[in-house]
């Protein structure tokens, strides 16, 4: 077992991990963080992304000791400190850009990684940039809609509905 | 104006919150006190007899608290299908008993045949690893056709791979033979309806859970329907009374129908939980949802379509053969034979159907409902055939649709597959349709991918689907055997605000959100006041769930039903304290008023005053303000559309874009269109993904080669254009209270002929005489279809 210790949602933790423990697990399991999902085993779906020293990391991709130190960010810690929707949970639910919720997590924070990365994308930049989130449910026409309006972009301009 | 409350607004999700802040509660989330954990020994041949299975070496492995085998179910019952199909010569289908766990044989890749149960899941992955199987792997049944005709058999005692041979309808084969023998044309077509994944995104898990001191059990669960889930195990599988068995649904990722049917991994987590005295838990990994989920479609159909000189339909005429997988899932029978068969008459005044359909047994995962069920491939059959047909006599595709449409006038009119539509308007869709997608303006479009060196290629489709299924009388005629109704209770709490428990089941369609709309507006007070119970049968009174487009159409007219019971009694109730009769009070903006007068108590008052009854008439009535009501419906819904599609193929390589998508639905009267718009949307992803990426590859031997998401291609942002949807054109449903009809499957069905004639039309105009490319619609396929055509 090796001890870890890494800063999530802006609190310390630590815990001990087996070496093949991954940092999902870590979160889900040891962390309770929930939020974070396992959609796969391949590390295509995306539901598990999270930050990692602010850049987006499939957390199923990352062994929690390789976050030994890290700054991790969940969706657990993306709402306002008053506990309202940021701006682009509440672009999700403004937009209708969620249905069944398991992807959500890993949308929101592919979302929030790109709008920082890319403050104002096309469509087609976003498209692309969710090229590693899976979602069953809404076709992504409401998830594009929701992250061009989270970037304070016309969404009306889009296709008509 | 679009109203912000009530019936027809746009309501946001108000379970949204808890999903976009990580605080749902899917079922692998709970973590019970001395939970243990499940791991599942499958086997990686597809048809094999079990030898032996030595699983002492895995028992004493660390951590391990039990190991299971076939052996340990031979006493308790199968898991059944719940709609006898009888074949045209009268004879019932054959139903082989499908085992908690396999026992003496394997049948397909995944089959499990053991399970360990120990500590942690990685100690019981390791001791699966050590279960010693002598399996002795058979030829596998993969191929239909060899299924048929071969001795190889993947149920040895039944020795045929038949399931059943059905006619629909029987009476009409001969008339349908000789107006197809006589007509001035008929049109032909071979179709494959490719076999797919549902590939809900939250996989599979159950936790068992049992209390030896009373003798109850619990099973959480990713299902659409706890209900019936609880029923199958209770009354088929265990044994478990209903009344010691609670199953929870709790947040759903997703379904597609996937997750309607019981699995045997269910009740091994309860048997195990009993034997061990702690909560079992079992979590299916992507792969093993690749192997076990029920997969959908899977039929291969020759569909004939007559003609007279007109363009007036003659006759339909279809030959399928349906693939079960290796056992019969729950709906397997249905799906093939009264969803599919049953709507071959399509929006059209054909006076001729005949159906065959022969559903086989294979070395492969079951084959269930997967949204739409049954319609998607009865419409891809059709709407691909007048396709062709309209090619072949040189006519418009859409006047030769609107030529055979069943006309306004026509309801309730009786379709030749013999269902009774109820209400539509298909020219009205189509006109909606030529609108939205500006069907005027394709010929500059098409100049213009012309110019880029591309192909581009419209194409249009109209469907009729039938939901909520029902009512139970008819499908008990027809082999169902489950009723189709469901269940509600509002109960009114004495501070005035409601818990509604419904039967329905929601797992990303919003029931959340909008039932209480529909009880708003009934009562005249605040949704917010107003709280949904779903998903545990404790809690609930009965329900059959989520699946077929039913569950505002059936569960939502319980909601009324049961509403209305509330505002009888509370009329009843204000009467009194308003000293009048209850006939001359009103209900208005969720204000009792006696009629002609000034005297009024609100909702909350009458609540207050059917709990806390004093001067009450007790009588006359009694105290409490909290109704049920069961619904069965008096026919299905027949949600119609006509959609549209255009496409740009690269004549270098094969490659389908979708450029533009455009549905228009007839759903009957609306309670959220946000939530609708939504379903659509979901539904045409899917329908997408089916006619150009998605498909489901076994090679001779049985192996899943599209077992991962490395190798099943699932439609990305990337694969999907913005979409153009309306649905203001309904009329609405004749027989249930709000006159809904359902919209979760529409996009699902109406899709995938609509992009394959779209990448046919485009061909077409290469010059290319390509007049069919089986789904998916791979570039490989599409320049293999170019560089063979004419």
């Amino acid at each position: 077992m090796t001890k870890v210790t890494m800063t999530v949602n802006g609190k310390a933790v630590s815990g001990d991990v087996e070496g093949r423990t991954l940092l999902s697990s870590f979160l889900r399991e040891d962390q309770g963080l929930t939020g974070t999902h396992i959609g796969c085993d391949t590390s295509q779906c995306g539901a598990c992304v999270v930050h990692v020293d602010g850049q987006a990391v499939k957390s199923c991709t990352m062994l929690a000791a390789e976050a030994d130190g890290a700054t991790v960010d969940t969706i657990e810690g993306q709402a306002n400190a008053d506990g309202s929707l940021n701006v682009i949970q509440q672009a999700f639910q403004d937009h209708h850009g969620l249905q069944c919720g398991f992807c959500t997590p890993g949308m929101v924070m592919s979302a929030a990684a790109l709008l920082k990365e890319n403050p104002k994308p096309s469509e087609a930049e976003v498209r692309e940039y969710l090229e590693g989130n899976i979602c069953r449910c809404t076709g992504y026409h409401n998830i594009v809609k929701a992250i061009m309006a989270a970037s304070g972009q016309d969404v009306p301009a889009l296709a008509a509905e | 104006m679009p109203k912000d409350t009530g019936i027809g607004a746009a309501t946001v999700r108000r379970e949204d919150v808890r999903f976009l802040t990580g605080t749902g509660e899917y079922t692998d989330d709970i973590q019970l006190a001395k939970q243990t954990y499940a791991v599942f020994a499958r086997s990686t041949v597809a048809h094999g007899t079990i030898k032996s299975i030595d699983t002492s070496a895995a028992s004493a492995m660390p951590g391990v608290l039990a190991v299971f085998t076939g052996e340990d179910f031979v006493e308790v019952g199968g898991n059944p299908a719940g709609w006898l199909i009888n074949s045209r010569d009268g004879e019932p289908m054959k139903e082989p008993k499908r085992p908690v766990l396999a026992h003496g044989k394997v049948r397909h890749v995944g089959d499990a045949y053991a399970a360990v149960i120990a500590e942690t899941v990685e100690q019981a992955r390791d001791a699966v690893e050590a279960i010693e199987a002598d399996i002795d792997e058979l030829p596998a049944v993969v191929d239909m056709n060899d299924a048929l005709s071969g001795s190889n058999f993947v149920h040895n005692e039944i020795e045929t791979n038949q399931c059943f041979d059905w006619g629909w309808i029987e009476d009409n084969r001969e008339a349908t033979d000789n107006a197809i023998k006589n007509a001035h044309h008929v049109t032909t077509l071979e179709l494959v309806n490719n076999r797919l994944v549902p590939n809900a995104m939250e996989p599979r898990a159950s936790i068992g859970s049992y209390k030896a001191s009373t003798g109850e059990y619990t099973l959480h669960t990713t299902s659409q329907n706890p209900h019936l889930t609880r029923l199958l195990i209770s009354a088929f599988v265990l044994g478990i009374p209903e009344n010691m068995l609670t199953v929870i649904a709790p947040d759903v990722g997703g379904g597609f129908g996937s997750k309607i049917y019981h699995y045997g991994e269910e009740a091994l987590v309860l048997a195990a939980a009993k034997k061990l005295g702690r909560p079992v838990k079992w979590t299916a990994d992507r792969t093993e949802s690749f192997l076990t989920d029920a997969h959908g479609r899977d039929h291969v159909t020759k569909i004939e379509l007559a003609l007279d000189a007109d363009g007036k339909f003659l006759a339909f005429r279809t030959d399928t053969k349906a693939n079960v997988g290796a056992y019969l899932s729950n709906f397997s029978t249905a799906t093939p034979t009264f969803l599919h068969g049953t709507l071959m008459a399509g929006n059209y005044t054909v006076p001729l159907v005949y159906v065959n359909v022969k559903a086989v047994f294979t070395n492969t995962a079951p084959v269930d409902a997967y949204r739409g069920a049954g319609r998607p491939e009865a419409t891809y059959s059709i709407e691909r055939v007048i396709d062709k047909a309209a090619r072949e006599l040189s006519m418009d595709p859409i006047e030769l649709r609107r030529k055979n449409f069943v006309k306004p006038d026509q309801y309730p009119f009786a379709s030749a597959a013999g269902l009774e539509y109820d209400s539509g308007n298909y020219d009205a869709l189509m006109d909606k349709m030529e609108e939205v997608a500006d069907v005027a303006g394709f010929e500059t479009r098409r100049k213009a991918s012309e110019a880029k060196g591309l192909l581009r290629g419209f194409g249009v489709n109209a469907y009729i689907e039938a939901c909520g299924i029902a009512p139970s009388n008819l499908v008990g005629v027809l082999g169902s055997r489950v009723g189709l109704y469901d269940a509600a209770t509002v109960r009114v709490n004495a501070t005035g605000n409601l818990s509604v428990m419904v039967g329905a089941h929601s797992h990303g369609q919003g029931h959340e959100t909008a039932f209480p709309q529909v009880v708003a507006e009934m009562l005249g007070i605040d949704p917010g006041v107003i709280d949904i119970v779903h998903g545990d049968t404790s809690k609930i009174p009965f329900g059959m769930g989520t699946y077929g487009s039913r569950s505002l159409a059936v569960c939502g007219s319980a909601v009324v039903r049961a509403t209305e019971k509330i505002i009888n009694k509370a009329k009843k109730i204000a009467g009194h304290m308003l000293e009048a009769s209850e006939h001359d009070i009103t209900l208005s903006d969720g204000v009792f008023s006696v009629s002609g007068t000034d005297k009024s108590v609100t909702f909350g008052e009458v609540a207050l005053k059917a709990y806390i009854p004093h001067e009450y008439p007790l009588e006359d009535i009694e105290p409490g303000l909290e109704e049920t009501a069961f619904y069965d419906p008096a026919n299905f819904t027949y949600p119609s559309g006509a959609y549209a599609c255009e496409v740009e193929v690269d004549p270098e390589t094969g490659k389908v874009r979708v450029d533009r998508m455009t549905a228009v639905d007839d759903f009957g009267n609306i309670i959220n269109p946000m939530i609708v718009t939504g379903q659509v949307h979901g539904g045409l992803a899917q329908g997408i993904g089916q006619a150009l990426v998605e498909n489901t590859t076994y090679d001779e031997n049985g192996q899943l080669l599209s077992a991962s998401y490395m190798d099943y291609t699932m439609p990305r942002a990337d694969d999907m254009p913005m979409f153009a949807v309306d649905h203001n054109q309904g009329t609405p449903c004749t027989h249930n209270p709000l006159g809904v009809k359902g919209c979760g499957e529409a996009g699902a069905i109406g899709s995938p002929p609509t992009v394959v004639n779209a990448v046919i039309d485009a061909l077409q105009s290469g010059g290319k005489n390509v007049t069919h490319i089986d789904m998916p619609v791979s570039p490989a396929r599409v320049w293999d279809a170019m560089q063979n055509a004419e």
